[in-house]
């Protein structure tokens, strides 16, 4: 599974919040005065995470590097993926164009099942799911959940979500 | 929870759309934008909220009511603007009708006849309207929705379908982009064509055509010449525009400028998505629940 999403939107802490190993993290100083801002550390090649199912099957969780420059990377993680989360930072209405373009580009990489999460529901300036949804012109079959990067039970709530909409489409195409 | 952000992410047509759709009740706030030390998200300089520079309320999805900050929206003004009383009679209205509210004050107005109530109405919704094709318009400002939030009830409100308003805005925004495109250098002068005389014979021009006329002179820049007669850039580009193709006026460098032309305003709006089908994962169903179980049952 892919967890996409612009820079700083929560994707590491997604992430590390459910994987069973400490993610391999690919963190490097920012480069940017602007990025440096935001957090200390980014992304760089992705992160990476697992969850051991059974003797023969782990679940993989790739996080996409959040900066532009970087987004070559997002087609070769693209492929093969069950299926993608989009993380929005719910506090941050000037990240939401951004969020709305990856969308479109991993829509249009691999038509895969996908959910938004609407991070950081927590803060008291985060946007409402209801006000997102408009906002991030999400259609009504589009799962928008809200979700708490830091908070296990929330992150176990998206990635279910997600795989119920893979079933979902299983379950069409039989 | 608070709906907040800068028009510069989140444009005030976008905020009109989500609240019409939302069908929200409030009052949205506008903010003088002041420049801070932080940056935000992308990159930008964060701006915090001044001085409270437009009011609009809305009241079930419809919009009810808009202010700017410093303009008086009382409905003596209101009516005085849309030439429905002169400035004689709201000077005497104001003095004497000094703690009378709108409410109060229509119905005087109405009874003595000055105004009918189509008047008011029809004066009250136009105000709300220039207002909010005003705010369309702005680049930037940090902004703030209050949930039931609304005007007092001594305010006179007229409801608009925000449809109709949201199209009209894009319309003159759009018109902005061309004139903005085509004049991009309020740094730019004017003078006449050749045989000036014989162009203007004939010519029907308005009060603020002639305004901006009576300053054409390759010294005056096109911007002093809005300063003079106390015009917005929208509205001196639209006349320039008119005057030069009427073939009235030509446009060009003042003496020492460069012709420089500044490239026009990028716009941004978030595209609707692309119609993409999604398609099932190539993997067995059993993989599928085999993971569903090991993320229900993980501690």
């Amino acid at each position: 599974m892919v967890v996409t999403g612009p820079y700083s939107s929560g994707k590491t802490e997604f992430i590390g919040a459910i994987s069973e190993i400490d993610v391999v993290r690919t963190d490097t100083k920012v480069s940017s005065e602007a990025e440096a801002r935001v957090k200390s550390e980014t992304t760089v090649a992705m992160d990476f995470g697992r969850i051991t199912v059974d003797d023969d099957l782990v679940l993989y969780l790739f996080g996409t590097p959040g900066q532009k420059r970087f987004d070559f990377m997002w087609e070769i993680l693209a492929e093969g993926m069950l299926g993608f989360i989009v993380m929005v930072d719910s506090t941050k209405p000037e990240t939401f164009r951004e969020a709305n373009d990856i969308l479109g580009t991993f829509r249009a990489f691999a038509p895969t099942p996908f959910v938004v999460a609407a991070n950081k529901q927590d803060l008291p300036d985060a946007w409402s799911i209801e006000d997102l949804k408009i906002a991030l012109r999400i259609d009504e079959e589009t799962k928008l959940l809200p979700c708490i990067a830091s908070d296990k039970e929330s992150v176990k709530n998206v990635l279910l979500e997600l795989l119920y909409s893979i079933l979902e489409e299983m379950e069409k195409a039989n | 929870m608070p709906l907040q952000g800068n028009l510069r992410d989140f444009s005030t047509t976008q905020l009109l759309n989500l609240i019409n759709l939302a069908g929200k009740t409030g009052t949205l706030m506008i903010f003088e934008g002041i420049k801070s030390n932080e940056r935000d998200g992308i990159g930008n300089i964060k701006q915090l909220a001044g001085g409270e520079k437009a009011r609009v309320s809305f009241n079930k999805g419809k919009l009810i009511a808009a202010q700017l900050g410093a303009q008086d929206g009382n409905l003596v003004a209101v009516l005085n603007k849309a030439g429905k009383l002169t400035d004689d009679q709201a000077r005497i209205i104001r003095e004497r009708a000094k703690n009378t509210n709108d409410k109060a004050l229509a119905l005087l107005l109405i009874n003595a006849n000055y105004v009918s109530q189509r008047d008011i109405v029809a004066s009250v919704q136009q105000h709300t309207l220039d207002v909010v094709y005003n705010l369309l318009t702005w680049p930037d400002g940090p902004f703030r929705f209050e949930d039931n939030i609304l005007p007092g009830t001594d305010r006179i409100v007229v409801p608009i379908d925000l449809e109709n308003v949201i199209i009209e805005g894009a319309r003159r925004i759009r018109e902005i982009e061309q004139l903005t495109s085509h004049l991009p250098n309020l740094d730019m002068a004017l003078k006449f064509p050749e045989n000036p005389k014989e162009k203007f014979k004939g010519i029907h021009l308005s009060v603020e055509e002639w305004r901006v006329v009576s300053f054409v002179n390759p010294r005056n820049t096109i911007r002093q010449i809005a300063k003079a007669n106390n015009m917005s850039e929208i509205e001196i580009r639209r006349i320039v525009y008119g005057l030069e193709q009427a073939g009235l006026v030509e446009i060009i460098a003042p003496p020492g400028a460069s012709a420089a032309v500044s490239s026009g305003r990028t716009g941004g709006s978030t595209g609707a998505l692309p119609a993409t089908q999604t398609r099932a994962p190539n993997v067995e169903k059993g993989v599928v629940d085999r993971i569903i179980n090991r993320l229900r049952n993980m501690q």
